[in-house]
């Protein structure tokens, strides 16, 4: 029979493209986490995406877009990253080591994200304070942006920005995500 | 409008299918393995040069085609091969059909481009015509004798 591809076949094909560094992303979707799948997308420069959206169709595109047309599916890459976000659900990981991707984003936003990356576990920020960090006070608004645009949620950790008047606000991954994060850091009870 | 190249999974979730049938007929199952992967990694080299996402099964086929070609190539001749993959009678390249077949009428001209140029089954070729195998095993027929009479 040579009517379907086996898995073995399949996954033969898809391990050597990733081993002869043919991919622009290799991407997997990781299931049953505390809060739900999560598509992970990693380029030769580490983690470029982390989507909370199951269903990958419009992902894989929007990472075409952005990063080149060779998208693949293939766990072997994406696998540190899969290991340091168990260990986060764990409690046993407080720091991230894989890199954040961001080189495609505006280079506003990648200094808004430096910044974020300094906000350590189990604190918040508010969006007010990275905008003065960033040089401009005024541009909480555009922190907020640039948060909600945040294409590696949980790595850089944006569920970590506040209200000033400590509301949570909002999170690309809807609230209750924030929450759980912020309570599994416990810095909410 | 040209279509947009496809994220790379989609475009080989879509062909890989058929481009293992097609490779299994022509070299048997042991072999086709391999070079379905020569053909998908071949295919992955060549994307990002793509311009455009347009006739992506034809040139999938067409990569396919070559890489029979080339096992064909550096293995002995007939005997041993399943079935017939040798340089004497081995279907032109669909490519080639293109050109041969333009006066043909457009139902006839993809019956015959599917089942010489792709090697298709007159099932699978009805179906990718939206009509029958029956339907379909006809319009080859007719477009080959009408290619008779043009080129005699």
């Amino acid at each position: 029979m040579t009517d379907t591809v086996s898995r073995e076949l399949d996954a033969r094909f898809r391990a050597a493209a990733a081993a002869e560094g043919l991919l622009d992303v290799a991407y997997d979707v990781l299931t049953g986490t505390p809060i739900g799948d999560l598509l992970v997308g990693v380029t030769d420069h580490g983690v470029c995406r982390i989507s909370f959206d199951p269903d990958p169709e419009r992902e894989l595109e929007t990472l075409a877009r952005l990063h080149g047309s060779r998208v693949l599916r293939v766990s072997a890459p994406v696998e540190r990253v899969r290991r340091e976000l168990d260990e986060y659900f764990a409690g046993t990981r407080h720091h991230f080591d894989v890199e954040p991707d961001v080189r495609f984003l505006p280079e506003y936003n990648q200094r808004v994200l430096a910044q974020l990356a300094r906000v350590e576990y189990g604190t918040t920020t508010t969006y007010g304070s990275l905008a003065e960090l960033t040089g401009n006070r005024g541009a909480a608004r555009a922190v907020g942006t640039v948060m909600n645009r945040n294409p590696v949620p949980i790595v850089l950790a944006c569920h970590r920005v506040i209200g000033a008047n400590g509301s949570l606000v909002g999170y690309a991954g809807g609230l209750e995500r924030k929450v759980q994060l912020l309570q599994l850091e416990g810095a909410l009870l | 409008m040209a279509t947009a190249i496809p994220p790379f999974e989609a475009f080989y979730e879509e062909h890989s299918t058929e481009v293992l049938r097609f490779l299994g007929r022509r070299l048997g199952r042991d072999r086709a393995e391999d070079a379905f992967q020569d053909t998908f990694l071949r295919a992955l080299r060549a994307y990002p040069r793509l311009e455009h996402g347009d006739h992506l099964r034809a040139w999938v086929l067409t990569i396919a085609s070559r890489i029979v070609l080339d096992d064909a190539r550096s293995r002995k001749p007939a005997g041993e091969l399943p079935e017939v993959p040798t340089e004497e009678n081995w279907h032109p390249a669909f490519e080639e059909l293109a050109p041969l077949t333009e006066g043909l009428p457009p139902k006839e001209r993809a019956a015959v481009v599917l089942r010489y140029g792709y090697d298709l089954g007159y099932d699978e070729i009805g179906a990718a015509l939206g009509s029958t195998e029956a339907a379909a095993r006809q319009a080859a027929s007719a477009g080959v004798r009408r290619l008779r009479k043009e080129t005699t």
